[in-house]
């Protein structure tokens, strides 16, 4: 057991995978001698080698390109996006393709694919480095989405997506790299140290794909979230002294039905956070599930709390981020509901 | 009749082809050379060296059947009657197909008339397990390299025996086992997408190389030039074909590539080889082939090949080529037919004869016939496909997620 932050369980993982299997090769812009921009990479190339983790061109659409034909070859391709605001000229290798392979040629052919990229606000990087595109792919039938929200999910969660015979888009909440965040900009940074989730077995584990996990019960209200909100919402709901179910969904797609049903089936209220504008968001999905599967139980709406429908800002960053003000008025909004 | 284009009226230029329907094409100003067909330099040579071969393009087949040059093959006669029947083969299948889609039996077909050189020629210099990332008017080489065309068929019919069960539409053939890869509808992206496979194959010390096509029209994606790039930066061990069919449904090359420049020139800014060959001529295209598949065995990296052909009949079963361009112009089209030209030369050898070739386009044509009787007993679109409606719900992933489990369950239930 090793006390790891994010970036050090994501390189971990990589590194557990290329040191058992040759056919793992990682690749994206600046990964290889630098170690990317994260530093997520980094001493890769030096330890498993030039053909082993290596720079591409600045080419998001040909780096999944190639990545389709490695795995069509057999291999279990890593690439990464520096950015997922970037992910978008990829967008047709990765939907129309990879995502599509298995299904077009009956099994003839798979894409056993780990998309890595960095998304998410809270650090000062606008329109191009904030996004949260997630939605946009987890309407992809063919795709999963997983997203964990620490270093112990990020290990085991990325040896599973590697590990997957399908393609998997492994976000990363930039903001959660090197430690929790509470969503208030002005408190001191914290680290991992201390939280037991930055405690990291050594070597290979997995966490299933499609498993929620539960990061605070109670019986008050159910909060659905996912990277970076998780930890507002254990900030938020300490703070208001409310017992609630917290549940990391880590998994999009596929989605952990059964958890959250039964919780919300347990609390009668539910509040849904995401940092990804609002309007057909990931939680409109959720909020649809609840409403499918958990209508008698409700004591309240479901309420949802996101980014606005604009653009990402960079002045305005608190302004936009989903903070802890808004996380509180929508807990205390379906709390009164009678 | 279509009407033609009203007068340009400002300085923006759009280009046109030089004949639409009503205009009697005239191509005697397209030289087709004969004696200038550039040197063959060694397949190891230095990209730039092969610069003036993608202004070019390589010949063997002279008209009267004689083949000459330093590209000249050296193919048995054996060999040559075998190209020939694929040849033949593809076209009478491509007919028959096309005829039974106007029957309504399948939804769609592509047939890839005047342009079969390029895929049985390609075939015959690969070995077969070279992956092959074809376009929909590769038929030809899954014919040649052997595949079941009671299984192409079949898929084609969306039926029974499509190996695909129903989820492609007709041409959209997967065959790994015969090297040949699942055809994407979107076009250009699988370009890219050979360029890794040979560079997977390069990583496991394989020998194995990946043969890439597009139309010229796709050319303007953007997943071409990241081939071409990608090709170049890691001497991927792979062959990009731009199979320069005249046509893109209904719009002219100079769409795609503006009027100035070869599609083979493309390659020489990326530092790749470039050769330009005659598609109408079996043995060139064959040439062309062994050489890039010799450079990129031995570590030369990629070569771009324009195979400059003629697309003969429509895109599809869907258009109307009478509708964009003059009727007549396949016949005077100045390359001629490919599989004339292969016939002559046969004749020219003596290892064939007029007798002989049309028995064997009877023969052709009545196995067609007998293999589509057959694939058609299994179903077809017009009566019953006999494919079940609950394969659609497999091979999304590995093994279907709750959600999907779901979705089947509310299926069963709309079935009852």
């Amino acid at each position: 057991m090793a006390q790891l932050n994010m970036i050090e369980a994501i390189r971990d993982a990589l590194d557990v995978k290329m040191s058992q299997d040759s056919d793992v090769l990682v690749f994206g812009e600046d990964v290889g001698y630098f170690g990317g921009v994260f530093r997520c990479t980094a001493g890769l190339q030096e330890k498993h080698g030039l053909h082993r983790c290596f720079d591409t061109p600045i080419s998001e659409g040909g780096i999944i390109g190639i990545a389709v034909g490695m795995a069509a070859n057999g291999l279990r391709p890593v690439p990464e996006i520096q950015f997922a605001d970037y992910i978008y000229p990829a967008y047709d290798q990765i939907a129309s393709e990879a995502a599509r392979l298995r299904y077009r040629s009956n099994g003839d052919f798979t894409a056993p694919i780990t998309i890595r990229t960095p998304v998410g606000g809270g650090i000062y990087g606008g329109t191009t480095h904030s996004q949260s595109p997630e939605a946009l792919f987890t309407h992809i039938a063919g795709l999963k989405t997983v997203i964990p929200s620490n270093p112990y999910d990020a290990k085991g969660l990325l040896i599973a997506a590697i590990e997957d015979n399908d393609p998997v888009l492994f976000l990363e909440p930039k903001r959660l790299y090197n430690g929790p965040f509470s969503g208030d900009p002005h408190a001191p940074a914290k680290n991992w140290t201390g939280n037991e989730l930055g405690e990291v077995p050594e070597g290979h584990y997995t966490v299933e794909l499609g498993e929620a996990r539960m990061i605070s019960e109670g019986d008050d209200v159910t909060i659905l979230a996912y990277g970076t909100m998780v930890w507002v919402a254990k900030a938020v709901t300490e703070e208001m002294g409310v017992n609630a179910d917290i549940l990391d969904l880590r998994s999009l797609l596929p989605y952990d039905l059964e958890s959250i049903t039964n919780s919300v089936n347990k609390t009668g209220r539910c509040v849904i956070l995401h940092e990804a504008t609002r309007t057909s968001g990931f939680g409109a999905e959720l909020s649809a599930l609840v409403q499918e599967h958990c209508f008698y139980a409700l004591e309240a709406p479901v309420q949802r709390v996101t980014g606005w429908d604009t653009p990402y800002p960079h002045a305005q960053e608190w302004a936009y981020f989903p903070g802890p003000k808004r996380v509180r008025l929508a807990i205390s909004s379906v709390m009164e509901t009678a | 009749m279509a009407r033609k284009p009203s007068n340009n009226r400002s300085r923006l230029h759009v280009p046109e082809p030089p004949f639409r329907p009503g205009d009697t094409p005239d191509y005697s100003h397209i030289s087709v050379p004969a004696d200038h067909t550039p040197v063959r330099p060694d397949p190891l040579c230095d990209p730039h060296e092969t610069s003036e071969h993608a202004l070019k393009l390589i010949r063997v087949l002279r008209f009267s059947g004689e083949a000459v040059g330093d590209w000249k093959p050296d193919l048995s006669a054996e060999q040559l009657r075998n190209a020939l029947k694929s040849l033949m083969m593809t076209r009478a299948m491509d007919e028959r197909m096309f005829n039974m889609q106007r029957q309504g039996k399948m939804s769609f077909y592509m047939k890839s008339t005047g342009e079969e050189a390029v895929s049985v020629g390609h075939a015959m210099a690969l070995n077969n397990s070279d992956m092959i990332f074809p376009t929909y008017r590769q038929q030809g080489i899954l014919i040649h390299r052997g595949a079941s065309i009671k299984e192409m068929m079949c898929q084609c019919l969306s039926n029974a025996g499509d190996p695909l069960d129903g989820k492609s539409i007709p041409v959209l053939y997967s065959f790994k086992k015969h090297g040949f890869f699942s055809i994407s509808g979107n076009l250009g992206t699988q370009l890219i997408q050979g360029v890794g496979w040979g560079m997977a194959s390069a990583y496991k010390n394989s020998d194995e190389i990946a043969s890439v096509f597009t139309g010229e029209g796709a050319t303007a994606e953007g997943d071409f030039h990241y081939a071409l790039n990608f090709a170049s930066t890691y001497r991927a061990p792979c062959i990009i074909n731009v199979v320069n069919n005249q046509w893109a449904i209904s719009s002219f090359q100079g769409i795609a590539a503006g009027e100035g420049e070869t599609f083979a020139a493309r390659g020489t800014g990326y530092g790749l080889a470039t050769l330009r060959v005659d598609g109408n001529d079996l043995l060139a295209v064959y040439a062309a082939t062994k050489w890039a598949a010799e450079r990129a065995r031995n570590g030369g990296g990629a070569t771009l090949i324009e195979h400059f052909t003629y697309r003969k009949a429509g895109h599809s079963t869907s258009d109307d080529p009478t509708k964009y361009r003059p009727e007549n112009e396949p016949e005077v089209w100045p390359f001629g037919d490919p599989i004339e030209r292969l016939k002559i030369h046969l004749i020219h050898l003596k290892e064939w004869d007029e007798a002989r070739h049309e028995a064997l386009a009877e023969e052709c044509k009545t196995r067609i016939r007998e293999i589509y009787k057959d694939a058609e007993s299994m179903g077809n679109l017009a009566g019953d496909t006999q494919v079940n409606d609950y394969t659609m719900f497999e091979q999304v992933y590995e093994h279907a997620p709750d959600h999907i489990d779901a979705q089947r369950k509310m299926f069963e239930a709309e079935s009852d």
